[in-house]
């Protein structure tokens, strides 16, 4: 079980595997979540379901390498077993037929995530406006994906080596600036300092987002409170309430310290396991 | 066979006590703290049971467990015999001999109690149930008949695990459907190392699973398959999801970094083996000064597990007196004796932080005891102007766990109560003709036992529903 049936490096930090899990690719919908376990030593990771294939039962993750968990999970091969692999978890988002435009943000890894919703939306027949950004042209991932799923899609790097110059920020801005009133609803996934922004934009324009809030979790099933965040003055649980939210009424700066929780900790593994694999290497 | 006493003989003799790990040493181990029996101490043990006809003991024992014949074959130096009649009724010995509340069950009704200690009943129990694991006996063999008939269980703990056992022995096909990557519910996730070391929890699921009891781990009834679905697949469903959901104290700063639930802190520990980072790779923080908030089973199993991962100093602090605590007598002792420090009749109010988002302190405030409440116990009231801080690194807070809503919202027809229990008789029926619940989840948070109990009433009437389709 939970065999990974394909595996794609897509830059030096991101990686896709198609996981065979039939049962939670039977339930899978837009905005949920799996958790998985590499090995028996392992951490339960949150990963967001890019794609499944009920018919063929399995499930797409897309990651980026920023610790030791995903390391771990980008060195195992093609063939290879997780130990756990669990879900749909979390509230699907909350899509449907708005009768106009809806737009939708994605950064760096989280155009993963956002790719099901903005494929949904189409679907049911919104006009899909989509902005997706990242730090450089390398980390631009899912394009023609994203152009299929958007009847129009921005592009932006933060360096100017692809699309527009600058943040996925000022596309929005420029769009809500030029019509605010035929935009319906707003999708933002990304790195919490750029949903926080993306959040303080539709503010601006008094228009309600979405966000999806990737806290530390362990159960991801309501069962221990270590992915709380609070949503309108509110203690919410990430993983049963969300993990989308109203950005409008998330307290980001709460959530980005709640983040750094374990950042002694997570160094001191990463350097153990590249320690390892350096080791591995070098053995041959 | 060892020489049976003659009863004035018996009263003469006092209750073997249990070596166990010395406390300055345990608190730098996660290794059990008693040792348990040898041979020949079961066997001085057993032999001062008076065999009461009708035994007292069996009274108090919610699994009905034949404590005077097991006992009896102590005696006799039959073991295999002993854990023979202890698995009639209890598939799980090994664990309610080392977690059941013995003082006020079994050994609380003994009549030993009257003329000085009562049988160690727990202690025996455990004694059997490690000799058959230690020899890997097993009297578990799949039923002969079958029934054609499947069951879904909904959960793994021990409501789930007796449930699957009885009605695997009468032949039913059963699969149990479990979120977790382990089997055990709160024996794996919940209790710590020290207490029930997990490689006795894995024995008994295996021994359950050697019935021929499928168990799906990874699997949330409610998200991935719903409870309505299972209605549809399987001709009964048991619902033995537990009562796991952690409360929160809804006081400023308890969102601060180092503070946790206990069921997460504990999950982190025991589930995840936090104790081995980084070997196993989930981290837990506890830094120099633990502060534990409530005085029950959780909160003792929390503050001396912070303690074993480092704490200099691991506090309980309890909003009533000692005599109000909830936890055994046996946990608050233990706990004394390693260290720990109580701050009785004091309650938080706030979690103090740095600007790093770092907890560094609780702020308290002194009670006193006031009149009874509805629970009988003197309620707690406020001493004005009493405030003071405990400097901490980590706060855990343990009041309580709650339901869970996911199960519930996926299973039509199927009533809970305003606290999101199911509304379950005596034989665990629901308000659905094809759903049974039983454990924490009907009765709120409660023992390993009476969940155990529960899943045995449920695996009976079940098969008395079943058998007259
Ligand atoms: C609902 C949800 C969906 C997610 N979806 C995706 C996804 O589709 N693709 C993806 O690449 N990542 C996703 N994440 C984030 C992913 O779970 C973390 O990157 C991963 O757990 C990090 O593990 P690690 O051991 O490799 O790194 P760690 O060593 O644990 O952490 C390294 C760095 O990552 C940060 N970090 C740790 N945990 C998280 C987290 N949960 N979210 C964000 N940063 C974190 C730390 O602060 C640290 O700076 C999601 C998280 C959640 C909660
Ligand atoms: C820290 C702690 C210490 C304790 N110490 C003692 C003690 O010393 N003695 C004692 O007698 N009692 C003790 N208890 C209480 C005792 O453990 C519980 O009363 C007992 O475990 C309840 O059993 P259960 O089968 O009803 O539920 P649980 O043991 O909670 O098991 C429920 C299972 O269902 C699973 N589940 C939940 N939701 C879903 C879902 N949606 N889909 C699939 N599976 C799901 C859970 O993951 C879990 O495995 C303690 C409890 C705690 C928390
Ligand atoms: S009540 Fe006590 S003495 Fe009597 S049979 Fe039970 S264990 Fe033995
Ligand atoms: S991850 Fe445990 S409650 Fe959300």
């Amino acid at each position: 079980m939970y065999k990974i049936l394909k595996k794609q490096k897509w830059s030096d930090t991101i990686y896709s595997n198609w996981i065979e899990a039939p049962f939670v690719a039977k339930a899978a919908q837009p905005g949920q979540f799996i958790i998985l376990i590499t090995n028996q030593k392992g951490e339960r990771i949150p990963l967001t379901i890019a794609d499944s294939n009920a018919k063929e039962g399995w499930v797409q993750i897309v990651y980026q390498v920023v610790g030791a968990s995903t390391l771990e999970l980008s060195v195992m091969n093609e063939g290879d077993s997780l130990y756990a692999f669990v879900g749909p978890l979390g509230i699907p988002s909350e899509v449907e037929n708005f009768g106009g435009k809806v737009l939708i943000i994605g950064g760096g890894i989280g155009i993963a995530p956002i790719h099901p919703i903005a494929k949904k939306l189409k679907e049911l027949g919104n006009y899909v406006v989509s902005i997706i950004g990242a730090r450089t042209k390398d980390l631009i991932i899912m394009e023609d994906k994203m152009r299929e799923a958007s009847n129009e899609l921005h592009i932006a790097t933060d360096d100017g080596t692809y699309g527009q110059k600058g943040f996925v920020t000022n596309i929005m801005d420029d769009i809500l600036k030029k019509e605010s009133e035929a935009i319906k609803d707003i999708w933002a996934i990304g790195p919490p300092i750029m949903m926080k922004m993306c959040t303080r934009v539709a503010n601006e324009h008094n228009k309600q987002i979405w966000v999806s809030l990737n806290s530390i979790m362990v159960d991801g099933t309501g069962m221990c409170g270590a992915c709380r965040v609070s949503v309108g003055g509110k203690t919410k649980f990430a993983c049963v309430d969300g993990p989308e939210f109203r950005g409008n009424l998330v307290n980001f700066d709460e959530m980005m310290l709640r983040q750094k929780q374990y950042c002694d900790q997570e160094r001191e593994a990463l350097m153990l396991l590249e320690e390892k694999i350096r080791r591995q290497a070098s053995n041959g | 066979m060892a020489e049976k006493l003659k009863p004035a003989e018996r009263l003469k003799k006092d209750r073997v006590p249990m070596r166990a790990q010395e406390p300055e040493e345990r608190i730098n181990n996660f290794l059990e703290v008693p040792f348990g029996y040898s041979l020949q101490e079961a066997i001085e043990e057993a032999q001062r049971c008076l065999q009461c006809k009708p035994p007292y003991c069996v009274a108090g024992c919610p699994a009905d467990v034949r404590i005077p014949e097991f006992i009896e074959k102590i005696i006799e130096e039959d073991i295999k015999g002993a854990f023979l009649e202890i698995k009639k009724t209890n598939a799980l010995p090994a664990v309610c001999g080392r977690v059941c509340p013995q003082e006020e069950q079994c050994e609380g009704a003994c009549i030993m109690n009257k003329k000085g200690k009562p049988i160690a009943i727990g202690r025996l129990e455990r004694y059997v149930a490690d000799w058959a694991r230690e020899l890997n006996y097993s009297d578990a063999k799949k039923a002969s008949v079958r029934l054609n008939k499947k069951v879904a269980i909904v959960g793994s703990g021990p409501a789930g695990l007796a449930c699957a056992s009885d009605l695997a022995k009468l032949g039913y096909d059963v699969t149990i459907y479990e979120a977790l990557h382990k089997a055990g519910g709160v024996l794996v996730y919940g209790i710590p190392e020290f207490r029930l070391p997990k490689a006795i929890v894995d024995y008994e699921v295996d021994q359950i699973k050697e019935l021929g009891v499928e168990i799906n781990l990874n699997y949330v009834i409610g998200l991935t398959k719903s409870v309505d679905e299972l209605i549809q697949e399987y001709d009964a469903v048991f619902l033995a999801n537990g009562a796991g959901a952690p409360s929160f104290l809804n006081i400023p700063g308890e969102n601060l970094n180092g503070v946790y639930s206990a069921s997460e802190f504990l999950t982190r520990s025991n589930l995840m083996k936090a104790y081995e980072f980084p070997n196993y790779a989930t981290p837990i923080r506890v830094g120099e000064r633990a502060v534990v908030v409530g005085g029950g089973n959780v909160a003792m199993d929390a503050v001396r597990t912070a303690k074993r991962l480092g704490a200099k100093e691991a506090i309980i602090v309890y909003r009533r007196s000692r005599k109000e605590m909830p936890a055994r007598a046996e946990e608050i002792e233990h706990a004394e004796e390693e260290g720990i420090k109580f701050e009785l009749l004091t309650n938080p109010v706030k979690v103090l932080g740095d600007e790093y988002g770092n907890v560094v302190g609780i702020e308290c405030v002194r009670m006193e005891l006031g009149e009874p409440d509805e629970s009988g116990r003197r309620r707690p009231k406020e001493i004005k102007g009493s405030n003071f801080v405990i400097d901490a690194d980590t706060v855990i807070v343990a009041i309580g766990q709650s339901a869970n809503p996911i199960v519930a919202r996926s299973a039509t027809g199927v009533e809970t109560n305003k606290w999101g229990y199911f509304v379950a008789d005596e034989n665990g029926k629901t308000t659905h003709p094809k759903v049974w619940a039983g454990g924490d989840i009907v009765t709120g948070a409660a023992t390993v036992i009476l969940a155990v109990g529960a899943g045995k009433k449920a695996a009976k009437s079940i098969h008395e529903t079943l058998s007259r389709q």
